[in-house]
Formats: C-alpha cells, sequence, structure tokens
C-alpha cells in the first residue's frame, strides 16, 4: 500500500492509474482507447489523403507513403523471405504503424495539458494490455503463419537440430511474447516517467535532450517490434533441410 | 475478467489487464484490414507497375541497344565491301582506259607511220620522175646543142 501511493504520487505523476469505462461486466482502460483513437484516426486520415491520387509519378505525401511501403516491404521480405512475405506484409507493416504512432504519439503530443478525471492520457503502448495485445497477435501470427505454410511439418521446427531442443523450443513460444510485450511496455513507460520526473523537477531545458532520447528510443522500439514479428514468422514458415 | 494488482491496490496499478487486452488485439486486426485495403494494396500496386514498367523498359532499352550495335555492325561489314568495290571498280576503269590509251596511241602512230611511208614514197617516186624528166631534157637539150653545132657546121 505504501509503495503505491508513493508510485502514484511521487513527482505528481499518476502510474498506474486509469481512466475506467464500464461496459456491463467489462472494465476498459478509456485513456488507453482514447489516445489510439486519436492517433489512428490521424494516421488514417494521413494515409487516405496521401493514397487519394495515386499516379504514377509521386508528389508529396504520396512519396512519403511509397517510401514507407517500400521500407516495409524491406523489413518483412529480409525477414520473412521472398515466398510468402506479400500475406504478412500488412500485418508487420501495420504493427510497425501502430507501435510507431503510439509511441511518437505518446511523446510529442502534449497530453498532460487534458484534464481526465483519473488517469492520464498517454502512448498507448505504455500499458501493459496493449503490448500484451500485440504480442499474443504476433504469436497466433507465427502459428498460423507456420501451420499453413508447412502443415504438421511445422512441428518438426521444435525438435529441428535435435530433439533434445524440444523443451527450450516450447519455452520459446513463452518468452518470445513474454518479452516482446514487456520490452516495449518497460520502454516506453520508462521513457514516459524519465520525462516526466524530469519536467517535474526541471522544467526547463534539461528535459529536451531526454525527450529526444525518448523520440529515438520510440522509434527504434517500433522497428524492434515489426522486426521480431516478422522474424518469428520468417522463423516459422522457414523450410529445413 | 483477468486482473491482478501488481501494487496492491484494489484496482489500477501498472500491471492491471482487463477487457482492454482483447478489444485492442480486436482494434489492431481490424486496423491491419483497414492499411491493407487503405495503405498496402494501393501503395504496392502503384509502386509493383512501377518497378515493372521501369523494368521492363530496361529489358527494351537493352534490346534496342543490341540491335542497334548489331545494326552498326551489319553497316560496318557492308561500308567495308562498298569500299573494296569501289577500289575495284576505280582500279579497273583506270586499267581499261589506260589499255585504250595505248590502244589509241598505236593506232596513231601506226596511222602517222602509215602516212610518213606513203608520203616519202611519193617523194621519191616524184623525185625520180622529176629526175627522169630532167634528164631526158638534158637529153633533148644536149641533142638540140649537137644538132645546132652540127648545122653550123
Amino acid at each position: 500500500m505504501f509503495f503505491n501511493s508513493l508510485l502514484t504520487n511521487f513527482a505528481a505523476l499518476e502510474v498506474g492509474q486509469h481512466l475506467y469505462w464500464q461496459i456491463g461486466n467489462i472494465r476498459l482502460h478509456g485513456q488507453v482507447f482514447l489516445t489510439s483513437w486519436i492517433l489512428l484516426g490521424t494516421l488514417l486520415v494521413f494515409i487516405s489523403l496521401g493514397t487519394k491520387k495515386m499516379e504514377n509519378d509521386p508528389k508529396g505525401l504520396q512519396n512519403l507513403l511509397e517510401f514507407l511501403w517500400d521500407y516495409i516491404r524491406d523489413l518483412a521480405r529480409t525477414q520473412i523471405g521472398e515466398k510468402v512475405y506479400r500475406d504478412w506484409m500488412p500485418f508487420i507493416g501495420t504493427l510497425f504503424l501502430f507501435v510507431f504512432v503510439s509511441n511518437w504519439g505518446g511523446a510529442l503530443i502534449p497530453w498532460r495539458l487534458i484534464k481526465l478525471p483519473s488517469g492520464e492520457l498517454g502512448a498507448p503502448t505504455a500499458d501493459i494490455n496493449t503490448t500484451i495485445a500485440l504480442a499474443l497477435l504476433v504469436s497466433l501470427s507465427y502459428f498460423y503463419a507456420g501451420l499453413s505454410n508447412k502443415g504438421w511439418r511445422y512441428f518438426e521446427y521444435y525438435v529441428h537440430p535435435t530433439p533434445i531442443m524440444l523443451p527450450f523450443k516450447i519455452l520459446e513460444d513463452f518468452t518470445k511474447p513474454l518479452s516482446l510485450s514487456f520490452r516495449l511496455f518497460g520502454n516506453i513507460l520508462a521513457d514516459e516517467l524519465v520525462v516526466g520526473v524530469l519536467v517535474f523537477l526541471v522544467p526547463l531545458i534539461l528535459p529536451i535532450p531526454v525527450m529526444f532520447l525518448g523520440l529515438f528510443t520510440s522509434a527504434i522500439q517500433a522497428l524492434i517490434f515489426a522486426t521480431l514479428a516478422a522474424y518469428y514468422i520468417g522463423e516459422a514458415v522457414e523450410e529445413h533441410h | 475478467m483477468l486482473a491482478f494488482n501488481f501494487f496492491g491496490a484494489t484496482e489500477g496499478g501498472l500491471f492491471d489487464i482487463n477487457a482492454t487486452l482483447p478489444l485492442m488485439a480486436i482494434q489492431v486486426v481490424a486496423l491491419t484490414y483497414i492499411l491493407n485495403s487503405l495503405f498496402f494494396k494501393p501503395v504496392g500496386n502503384v509502386v509493383e507497375k512501377r518497378e515493372k514498367f521501369v523494368s521492363n523498359n530496361i529489358i527494351e532499352a537493352k534490346n534496342k541497344l543490341s540491335e542497334v550495335k548489331k545494326l552498326e555492325a551489319d553497316l560496318l561489314t557492308q561500308l567495308q565491301s562498298a569500299r573494296t568495290e569501289a577500289q575495284r571498280i576505280v582500279s579497273e576503269a583506270e586499267n581499261e582506259s589506260d589499255k585504250l590509251y595505248k590502244e589509241a596511241l598505236e593506232l596513231a602512230n601506226n596511222e602517222a607511220n602509215a602516212s610518213k611511208e606513203k608520203a616519202r614514197l611519193e617523194i621519191e617516186s616524184q623525185t625520180s620522175a622529176a629526175r627522169d624528166q630532167l634528164s631526158k631534157q638534158a637529153d633533148d637539150l644536149s641533142e638540140l646543142i649537137v644538132n645546132r653545132l652540127i648545122l653550123e657546121k
């Protein structure tokens, strides 16, 4: 109890407090959905503006979107392989865009100016529910990718070099989503906390380098998440010889 | 409802897992479909169409270049053969004109020689005729002189 109050009151930061929405019997973290809707809405507006008039000679926003598309394709192709990367590119790209937009949106927009009755707005990826949701989707995806591409032969992967690997490979299925979700969650939450504490202690200048560092980590985390997701899928569809 | 509270609070906490998780998963899956139809498909179509266009153009240009090179080599051999042909024709014409010249020269020489010979023969005959006449006249004259001398006596 003491620990909790210390954490929640430290530097006037509200850590671990949520804006609860009660729908029937279920409870939701409202602030996560609010920020994600704002950020994803912005992303979708941005994308529909850029793809409204597609031309063969790209101009302006279309150029940027094509660069982004190319970047995601390269990421998916190098990790998943030439054969099936096309099927998984939208998923990998969505993960990348979702995490990137959430991280940067959380870091760049001064959400604290908007007062909520409880909790505060911030990066949706700083909530453990979001990152676990993403990580479990990645787990389901690589199982689905492996089974749909290789059928039951997918399970050869578990005994691939030698059957001794079996327990480790099974353990990996649990550590993969765990590490994916906690890495993202921890990095983004830590970044928000560090910036929050520094802003509270020294409101001028000093937080700026940390904010830049935060933007850097945010981008890197998005890349890491998408790359690892693609790598896991690539590992599942890879043919062993 | 999944919920465990890490920091011992009755609700809330950093690790408060609840229905946000499945709903967020559904939201991300929906976002995947939306982004696929709004972003990945259209942009992919345009980019891949352009890539195909560019690679087709490159292949076409390469084909054209090799065709041009082949034509160039073809033309070069044609030019070469035309040049040797021209040389041959020129030398042939030169030989012919040389021959004609020589023939004409010989003909003219022969003709000139012939007319010279004819003239010489004529001159000779005339000379002899004249000499005959002269000797005849001399004879006549001498006879006349003789007769006159005889008569005077």
